[in-house]
């Protein structure tokens, strides 16, 4: 199979469904070049700086027949749409009792890593799932994030896509086009099969996860890798499978621990007597500090997670 | 095109029906059949018949809190509306909804909402479709003075006419937002039309409670909207008769002597619309109470069948969270 980037996946899943249907169009604050060349300003428009506006006429637009994408570039600039997202997109198939269908892709880069201080660098996710009629995927190989786009973009709801910023380079094998690849919301993933301890990691933490296990293996640990992929709904049985067979759970978010999906994750664990029976140990988190992200490279690098401290974590679990 | 008689007692059966919709509405909230908040119309109905009077099928309309007036304008069923009230299963909304929710997304009515300028968005992206569409398709927003100082109109207006889509923005100016006089809040003293002059596009102030200024106004901004040449901005000056919302014990600091002024029958837009029929000869006392009579047995009907319809099962709160 080829190898392509995370950017490159992700662009080649909205070609690839704005060929399949004439209804999928995108918006963004400025035009994608590739799209705008193919599909031309009529599909690929430029808006001005509005999200909050972007955000509610794709619900309008959506409720209208098309398949709008709204591409946020960051969260941090869908907080000025939390309106549209909170009390207009989640709710609007509920509220009015399922007449009419949504479906809308919104994107937005998750993540830190870039020096880009406190604004720039958030994974606010958790507070999107605490909002019923939200479907969330955080895809973190090219692969996931290709056919997750591809099944968000012809789902019949709002779907977030949180995608991660120190991922958009990272390179992976993901089928061709005429493979037409849709991987289902709400299915997780084991990234490396394990016996000793589960790891759920999200996004570019899979990625810290994966290297945590395989300094481990050396040590005689053996460490299977959980990706959930999409957060909303979680695939929680699978995870739940994972822990009765290992018996131990850590979760690894670069996301903050307070109300993260990462406390979501292991309250599912807990609270389900059967996998609460078969914990050897204390569920344990690494995640980012909590604090806004700084700025200079020591104190981000500080403040976030890494195969370090999930390696770290991971023996911690092991001596409880 | 000047309104003919006929269509004239239509818009008046259907203004008619706003009012005695709302003002059963009102009692039914008191008597306590209707749940949580009720914000009624009366006053105002000249706006959403005229507007709605100047639409054809397929086009579409986005509401405020203030939503029965619109939903009646644009075709909505009355035994539908008044179950969702009801909080009952054949309500629009299977009574998840209730009167601040009400939508009829076949009638092309995107829903009542009850977030102060909330779907304002909602409808620019539904004309922004309609432009896509080439159908000829437009759109309306209507918001209240409240909403015209919130971010998302100005937003709107910039994009609708950077755009060129087809949707009229038409502003509902009862000079409240709840308690607070819009001269007080919003600049100009509260005048709202002057903000097309920024977009470069057609705004007009119109007597909002003249059916015939408002829907002499809406078929020049749809014909606009149609022809492809952009969006305007309607500004239709009235009074809400009634308080804020219908719940008890609510205070209304208006004047007193405002308050009935804009009741007295030359500026009540039912009773000017009556009188004008009367005086060409197009409408009796006698027709109109049996107009009266018809409205009034319609809305009637409409509770029987609410008070027929079963309450949702509380498991049906799982439903409709997302589409299949
Ligand atoms: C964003 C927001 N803020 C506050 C409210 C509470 N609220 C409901 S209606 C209303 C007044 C709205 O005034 P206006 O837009 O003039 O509409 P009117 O009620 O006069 O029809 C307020 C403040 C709300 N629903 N949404
Ligand atoms: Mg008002």
């Amino acid at each position: 199979m080829r190898e392509i980037t995370y950017a490159q996946a992700g662009l080649e899943a909205i070609q690839e469904e704005m060929r399949r249907d004439p209804k999928v169009f995108y918006m963004c604050t400025d035009a994608i070049p590739p799209l705008a060349k193919e599909f031309g300003t009529e599909r690929m428009r430029a808006t001005p700086i509005a999200e909050s506006t972007m955000t509610g006429m794709a619900i309008g637009a959506a409720g209208s027949g098309y398949r709008p994408i709204c591409d946020w570039r960051q969260v941090t600039f869908c907080f000025v749409a939390m309106d549209q997202i909170v009390n207009q997109a989640a709710k609007i198939t509920y509220m009015f009792g399922g007449q009419q269908k949504f479906p809308i892709l919104y994107r937005a880069g998750v993540g830190g890593g870039g020096r880009l201080a406190a604004q720039h660098s958030q994974s606010p996710y958790s507070m999107f799932m605490n909002m019923s009629g939200l479907k969330i995927i955080l895809p973190s190989t090219p692969r996931d994030l290709k056919g997750l786009l591809k099944s968000a973009i012809r789902d019949n709801n709002p779907v977030i896509s949180f995608e991660g910023n120190r991922l958009l380079q990272t390179k992976g094998a993901v089928p061709d086009a005429e493979a037409d690849e849709l991987i289902p919301l709400g299915k997780a993933e084991v990234k490396r099969e394990g016996n000793d301890i589960t790891v759920v990691a999200l996004a570019w933490a899979v990625h810290e996860a994966l290297a945590a296990a395989e300094m481990l293996a050396k040590e005689g640990i053996s460490v299977e890798v959980i990706d959930p992929r999409t957060i909303a709904p979680l695939d929680a049985e699978t995870i739940k499978a994972s822990v009765m067979k290992t018996g131990r759970l850590l979760v690894a978010d670069e996301a903050g621990p307070v109300c993260g999906a990462s406390a979501e994750i292991a309250t599912l664990v807990s609270e389900d007597p059967a996998t609460f029976r078969k914990l050897k140990a204390p569920v344990k988190r690494v995640c980012a500090l909590f604090v806004p992200i700084p700025y200079s490279p020591g104190l981000e690098d500080h403040v976030f997670p890494n195969r370090t401290k999930i390696a770290d974590g991971i023996r911690a679990v092991m001596a409880a | 095109m000047p309104l003919g008689p006929n269509t004239l007692r239509e818009m008046l059966h259907t203004m008619q029906t706003i009012r005695r919709f709302e003002e059963r509405a009102s009692a039914d909230y008191h008597a306590g059949k209707i749940y949580g908040v009720v914000h009624c119309y009366i006053g105002e109905e000249a706006i959403a018949v005229g507007v709605c009077g100047a639409l054809r099928d397929g086009d579409q309309i986005i509401s405020t809190h203030r939503g029965h007036g619109h939903c009646i304008a644009k075709g909505a069923d009355l035994d539908r509306m008044m179950a969702e009230l009801y909080g009952r299963r054949d309500g629009y909304c299977k009574g998840k909804g209730g009167s601040m929710h009400i939508a009829d997304f076949e009638k092309g009515m995107l829903g009542a909402n009850g977030i102060v300028a909330g779907g304002i968005s909602i409808v620019t992206g539904a004309a922004l479709a309609a432009k896509l569409d080439g159908k000829g398709g437009v759109a309306v927003s209507f918001f209240g003075d409240g909403a015209s100082a919130a971010g998302p109109i100005h937003e709107c207006m910039n994009i609708a006419a950077a755009w060129k889509l087809p949707i009229i923005y038409v502003c509902e100016n009862n000079q409240y937002a709840a308690q607070t006089p819009a001269s007080t809040t919003i600049a100009r003293q509260g005048e709202i039309v002057h903000r097309a002059a920024g977009y470069g596009i057609p705004g007009v102030a119109i007597d909002g409670n003249d059916i015939f200024a408002v829907h002499a106004a809406a078929e020049e901004a749809v014909a606009r909207a149609r022809a492809g040449e952009g969006p305007t901005l309607i500004e239709a000056r009235t009074y809400r008769w009634r308080a804020h919302t219908e719940r008890a014990g609510q205070p209304d600091y208006r004047p007193k002597d405002e308050i009935e002024g804009w009741k007295s029958p030359d500026r009540d837009p039912i009773a000017r619309l009556v009188a004008h029929l009367k005086r060409d000869g197009h409408l009796t006392d006698a027709e109109f109470e049996a107009m009266d009579r018809q409205v009034l047995d319609a809305i009637e009907r409409s509770c029987a069948f609410a008070e027929k319809s079963p309450f949702p099962a509380p498991d049906d709160a799982l439903d409709d969270v997302f589409a299949a």
